[in-house]
C-alpha cells in the first residue's frame, strides 16, 4: 500500500497551485516603483578591435538616464572563474580576464558593449541603436581542431595558441594505458562529436538592481540556481560590496538546467546602475539574447579506444578530447572536461586502466559550461558508443560484453582506477529490470512487424553512472576548487508547533517545498502542511551553495536532516525535564516523546511550546527556543547508475527516426517521491532524446555567428517528437553515507539517454544491411540518409 | 497613444498604449496580469498563450489595439469560481504537468481550448496540439497525461489514479 505522506510518498506538488493560477512570482514579475530599463548593446561580430566607442548622440536622447561601457569597470574585477584547473606540466590554465563589458577587443558574438539604462525598455534600445562602436574585425576562430592548429588567431594574447589547459588523467597510468593498448588482442576506436547544446531553460534570464541610499544596502533580483554563490562572487570578486551589504533574491524561477548556476554581466550591471543612478535597473533578457549570451553546453571532439582481451573484457580506455570553452571562462567551465568527465570512464564496470586527456580551447563563441549532467554526459555517451561498436566487432551481444565487465553487486565499495569510489551499486539488478521492462523477448516480433512496412526497427542499450551530490569540500578543493560545495539549513520550530526550514537549496522545479516537507513530517511525525520550506533569498536563509549537480536531497537535504536532528536531541532533553525523566529513556516517535516502560509522554507541540515558554524548563542547563543550524559536507560523491533501452524506427528512405519507446531502470537509492523522481527522469530523458536526434548550436565557421539562435532554428524536442517514457527505480542500493541514502535523480535521463537512441539508430542500420559504424549527434534525417547512401 | 478597452477574466480594462504594445505586454505591465509569461521572440514556445474571443492566440503576436472590445480570458481565469483548480488546472496537478511552472500558463490555455474543440482526443491528437507550446522540464508526458485526464473528467468518467 504506497504512503499518502511522508517519505515514499508520491505527495501533490504544493508549489503547483501558484504556477498553475497564474500567481507564482518569478524575477519579471517583479516590478519595484521608479523602476529603470537596461538595454545590452552586444556585439554583432564574432571578433574584433574596438577603435571607439561614441556615446555621445544616444545620452541626449529621450529618457536615457545613463550609458555604461567598459570603461565603468576598469577598476573592478572581471567575472571570476570558479575552478582552476592545471596542465600535465603542473602550470595553471591560462585564465584571461572576463571584462563585465568589452575593453580593447569582442570576443562573441553577443560580447557586451554598452549597457543603456532609460525609463523604458524602447527608449533604451533607441538610444543603444544610436550608439556609434567603431570595430575592426578580425578573423574568427571557431572550430576547434582548426583553433589549435597553430595557424589560427588568437581569442586571448595570454593563449596565443588558443589553449587554456592541457590537462591528463590519470597521468601516473598513460605509459601503463599505451602499453596495454599496443598489446591488446583488440582495439576499437570511436572518433566522435558531443554536440553543443543551449539548455534553453523556458525562462529567459532577468535580473533586477535596486540600491537602498539609506541602509546602503543592494539588492539583486536575479534568475539564479544559487544566489548566495551570486552574492558572494560578485560582492567579493566583481563590485567590491560586502556580503552584509548585497542581498540576492532568486524568487520563482523557471528552469535551469546549470546555465542558471553561472555569474552572469547583466547582474553585475543592474547592481552596479542602481548604485550609480540610485533606481532600481530591470533587464530582462529576450529569447534571441539568451542564444548568445547564455553558457552553452557541451561541444567535446573526442576519440576514444577500448582495449579488450579475447573473451572481451575491458583492459584499457584512453581519451583524446578537444573542450571547448568558448571566448571567456564561465564559472565552472574548467572542471566540466576534467574532474567532471574524466572520473567516470571506468562507468560501471572493471577497466583497470584508463587515461584521458583534454584540451580545452578558447574560441570566439559564447562560453560553454555545465548543462544537465556537465561532463557525464560526454564521459557516458563516448564509452557507451565505443562499448557498443566493439561488441559489434567482436560478436558479442551488447548485453552480454557489458555484463562480463560490469561490477559486481559484491564488489562494493568499488575503487576505479579514476580517483572515485563507488559506495553502492548493483548493475546486473538494473540490467535484468531493464530486459523485463523493455520485453527484450518481444522485439524481433516487433521488428518483423516494423519491417512489413518498411521500416528498420533497431534496439539499443547501455548502461551509465554519474558522480553527484556534489561534493566533498576537501577533495575538490584539491582539485582544483574555489569554493566549497557543502549546503546548509536551518529548522526553526515555531512556538505553536509548526516547522519552517531554510535552506541553500533552490527549487526550480524540482519541487523541493513539496519533497523536503516530507522529510520533515516524517521526522517529526506531523502533517506535511505543518512545514513550510524558504529558499531563494539570502537574506532569509542561511549560507548556501545551490541546487546542481543533482545535490538538493543529497547535500541539502541531508543537512536539514542533521538540522532536525539537532532539534530533536535538544526537544528530548527537554521533553525529560517535563516528564521527570532521564534523557536517554526518552524515545521519539511519530510525533511523541515516552519514556520506555511507562505511560509517561508528551508530544511534540507541548515541546516546542515549553521551549519558547520556558515556565517550566530547567533554564540553567538548556537554552530556551528550538531552532537548529546545521552544514552538511559530503563525504563522497553519490554514484546513480542505471540501464536505459531504446527502440527507434528508421525509415531507409527520409532517414526520419522515430523513437517507438524508451525504457529507464535507474537505481537512485532511496526516494522520497517517487512522482517527482519520475517526472525528473522524463524530463532528463526528453533533452537527452533532443541532444541525440534534434538540438544543435551551430555557428558559421567563417563568421561565428549562431546560426540556430532562435527556436525557429534550434529544435526544441517538441510533444509529438517524444513517446510515453517507462521509467522504473525500484532497484534501490542506498547510500551509505548520507542520512537519507539517496543518491540524486535530476541528470540521469540526460545523461543516460543519448547513447541508447544512438546505438538503437545504429543497431537499426547495421540490422537492415546499412554498414554504418557512426553518425555524429544530432542524427537528423539529413545525416541518417546520407549515412544509408554513403554505406551501399 | 491610441486607448484600448477589453475584457479581461470579465472584468473590464482599458489603458492608453502605443500601436506597438502587444497584447501580452499590456496583459503583464499595463493591467498587471503576471501569469502569461514570455519564453520566446519568435512566437514559436506558446508561454504567452491566452483566449482571445474563445480561440487560444499567441499573445506576443497580436497587438494590444487589435484586441480591443475583445473578450480575454488568462490563466489568472482558469480557476473555478471558488478559487479550487479547475478541470484542466487540477488534472496538472494530479499527474505532475508542470516542473518550473513557466511554460504552464499557456500549456493550460492551450489543453483547454483542445478540449472546447475536442472532447475526446486521442494521445496523438494532443500531442500535435501542443505542437506550439515548448516544455523544457517534463518531456512532455506527464502533461499529455494530464491533458487526457482532464478531457475524461470533462465527459464524466472516472479514470484510475496513478
Amino acid at each position: 500500500m504506497p504512503k499518502d505522506s511522508g517519505i515514499g510518498a508520491s505527495s501533490k506538488r504544493r508549489e503547483d497551485v501558484r504556477f498553475l493560477t497564474g500567481t507564482g512570482n518569478y524575477t519579471d514579475d517583479i516590478n519595484i516603483a521608479g523602476q529603470h530599463y537596461m538595454y545590452v548593446l552586444r556585439s554583432q561580430v564574432a571578433h574584433g578591435t574596438i577603435n571607439s566607442i561614441d556615446t555621445s548622440a544616444a545620452a541626449s536622447m529621450p529618457g536615457v538616464h545613463g550609458i555604461l561601457t567598459g570603461d565603468d569597470f576598469a577598476e573592478v574585477g572581471g567575472l571570476p572563474c570558479g575552478w582552476q584547473i592545471h596542465s600535465r606540466d603542473g602550470e595553471p590554465m591560462k585564465e584571461p580576464a572576463h571584462p563585465v563589458l568589452a575593453r580593447g577587443k569582442v570576443r562573441h558574438v553577443g560580447d557586451p558593449i554598452a549597457a543603456v539604462i532609460a525609463t523604458s525598455l524602447a527608449e533604451a534600445r533607441d538610444a543603444a541603436e544610436a550608439i556609434d562602436v567603431d570595430i575592426s574585425e578580425l578573423p574568427a576562430v571557431v572550430d576547434m581542431k582548426a583553433a589549435v592548429s597553430g595557424s589560427a588567431a588568437s581569442v586571448h594574447e595570454e593563449a596565443p595558441d588558443n589553449l587554456c589547459y592541457d590537462w591528463g588523467f590519470v597521468e601516473e597510468n598513460r605509459e601503463a594505458v599505451d602499453e596495454a593498448i599496443k598489446s591488446a588482442h583488440h582495439v576499437t576506436t570511436l572518433e566522435l562529436v558531443n554536440n553543443r547544446l543551449v539548455a534553453n531553460p523556458m525562462e529567459p534570464r532577468v535580473a533586477i538592481g535596486d540600491f537602498n541610499r539609506a541602509s546602503g544596502e543592494s539588492t539583486l533580483y536575479t534568475t539564479s540556481q544559487n544566489p548566495h554563490v551570486i552574492r558572494l562572487l560578485m560582492g567579493a570578486f566583481v563590485l567590491g560590496i560586502p556580503e552584509h551589504k548585497l542581498r540576492v533574491v532568486a524568487p520563482d524561477v523557471g528552469g535551469g538546467f546549470g546555465t542558471k548556476i553561472f555569474h552572469y554581466a547583466e547582474e553585475a550591471l543592474c547592481t552596479f546602475a542602481a548604485k550609480k543612478y540610485n533606481l532600481p535597473v530591470k533587464w530582462t533578457s529576450d529569447r534571441s539574447e539568451a542564444f548568445i549570451t547564455d553558457a552553452h553546453g557541451r561541444d567535446h571532439v573526442t576519440k576514444i579506444e577500448l582495449a579488450l582481451d579475447e573473451n572481451g573484457m575491458f583492459q584499457a580506455i584512453r581519451t583524446d578530447t578537444l573542450a571547448n570553452m568558448g571566448a571567456y571562462l564561465s564559472t565552472f567551465a574548467p572542471s566540466v572536461p576534467t574532474w567532471l568527465h574524466g572520473t567516470l570512464m571506468a562507468g560501471n564496470y572493471k577497466t583497470p586502466l584508463v587515461y584521458c586527456n583534454v584540451k580545452a580551447v578558447f574560441t570566439n563563441t559564447v562560453a560553454v559550461d555545465a548543462y544537465r549532467g556537465a561532463g557525464r554526459p560526454e564521459a557516458t555517451f563516448q564509452l557507451e558508443r565505443v562499448i557498443d561498436k566493439a561488441a559489434r566487432e567482436m560478436g558479442i551481444d551488447p548485453v552480454e560484453i557489458r555484463r562480463r565487465n560490469f561490477i559486481g553487486a559484491d564488489e562494493f565499495p568499488y575503487q576505479t582506477p579514476v580517483a572515485v569510489a563507488y559506495d553502492t551499486g548493483d548493475y546486473h539488478g538494473t540490467m535484468d529490470k531493464l530486459i523485463e521492462i523493455a520485453d527484450f523477448a518481444g522485439f524481433a516480433a516487433r521488428k518483423a512487424e516494423s519491417a512489413s512496412r518498411g521500416k528498420l526497427r533497431g534496439l539499443g542499450v547501455n548502461a551509465y553512472i554519474e558522480a553527484c551530490g556534489i561534493a566533498p569540500s576537501n577533495l575538490v578543493g584539491q582539485l582544483g576548487a574555489r569554493a566549497g560545495l557543502f549546503e546548509s539549513a536551518t529548522v526553526r520550530v515555531n512556538a505553536a508547533g509548526g516547522i519552517v526550514v531554510m535552506t541553500g537549496s533552490h527549487s526550480h522545479g524540482q519541487g523541493h517545498e513539496t519533497t523536503f516537507s516530507q522529510v520533515i513530517a516524517e521526522m517529526f511525525g506531523m502533517p506535511e502542511d505543518m512545514v513550510e520550506i524558504v529558499h531563494g533569498d539570502t537574506a532569509r536563509t542561511p549560507m548556501g551553495m545551490g541546487t546542481y549537480g543533482s545535490r538538493s536531497l543529497a547535500v541539502g537535504g541531508s543537512a536539514m536532516v542533521r538540522a532536525a536532528e539537532k532539534i530533536i536531541a535538544k526537544a528530548k532533553r527537554i521533553a525529560s525535564h517535563l516528564m521527570e525523566a532521564s534523557v536517554d529513556d526518552v524515545e521519539f516517535k511519530d510525533g511523541v516523546f515516552s519514556v520506555a516502560g511507562t505511560d509517561k509522554n508528551v508530544d511534540f507541540g507541548s515541546v516546542a511550546l515549553a521551549a519558547y515558554v520556558p515556565h517550566n524548563y530547567p533554564l540553567e542547563s538548556i537554552e530556551p527556543g528550538l531552532e537548529e543550524t546545521a552544514f552538511y559536507d559530503p563525504s563522497n560523491f553519490t554514484y546513480p547508475a542505471g540501464a536505459y533501452a531504446c527502440e527507434v524506427e528508421v525509415d531507409p528512405d527520409t532517414g526520419v527516426v522515430e523513437v517507438c519507446s524508451f525504457h529507464a531502470a535507474d537505481d537512485f537509492g532511496n526516494v522520497v517521491n517517487p512522482m517527482i523522481v519520475e517526472g525528473q527522469v522524463h524530463g532528463g530523458l526528453a533533452q537527452g532524446i533532443g541532444q541525440a536526434l534534434r538540438e544543435a548550436a551551430i555557428y558559421d565557421p567563417e563568421t561565428g555567428q549562431l546560426l540556430s539562435g532562435s527556436y525557429m532554428d534550434y529544435a526544441m524536442p517538441r510533444a509529438d517528437d517524444l513517446p510515453m517514457f517507462d521509467v522504473d527505480h525500484s532497484s534501490q542500493t542506498p547510500c551509505t553515507h548520507n542520512p537519507l541514502g539517496v543518491k540524486g535523480c535530476g541528470e540521469a535521463g540526460a545523461i543516460g539517454s543519448p547513447p541508447s537512441v544512438v546505438n538503437a539508430v545504429i543497431d537499426a542500420l547495421q540490422s537492415g544491411g546499412h554498414d554504418v559504424a557512426h553518425i555524429d549527434m544530432p542524427l537528423t534525417p539529413n545525416r541518417v540518409w546520407h549515412a544509408i547512401q554513403s554505406a551501399s | 497613444m491610441p486607448s484600448v478597452s477589453m475584457n479581461v477574466n470579465g472584468r473590464s480594462v482599458s489603458g492608453d498604449v502605443e500601436g506597438r504594445t502587444l497584447l501580452v505586454d499590456f496583459i503583464r505591465q499595463h493591467i498587471g496580469l503576471t501569469g502569461t509569461h514570455v519564453g520566446c521572440d519568435t512566437g514559436q514556445c506558446g508561454a504567452c498563450v491566452v483566449h482571445v474571443n474563445g480561440d487560444s492566440v499567441k499573445a506576443c503576436n497580436m497587438l494590444a489595439a487589435a484586441a480591443d472590445g475583445s473578450e480575454v480570458t488568462t490563466i489568472e481565469g482558469m480557476a473555478n469560481a471558488d478559487g479550487t483548480l479547475g478541470v484542466v488546472q487540477q488534472a496538472f496537478q494530479d499527474h505532475h504537468g508542470l516542473q518550473c511552472g513557466f511554460c504552464t500558463p499557456g500549456m493550460v490555455m492551450t489543453a483547454a481550448d483542445l478540449l472546447n474543440r475536442n472532447a475526446n482526443p486521442t494521445e496523438q491528437e494532443v500531442r500535435e496540439y501542443l505542437e506550439g507550446n515548448i516544455c523544457r522540464c517534463t518531456g512532455y508526458h506527464n502533461i499529455v497525461k494530464a491533458i487526457l485526464s482532464a478531457a475524461a473528467t470533462m465527459r464524466g468518467e472516472q479514470i484510475a489514479a496513478e
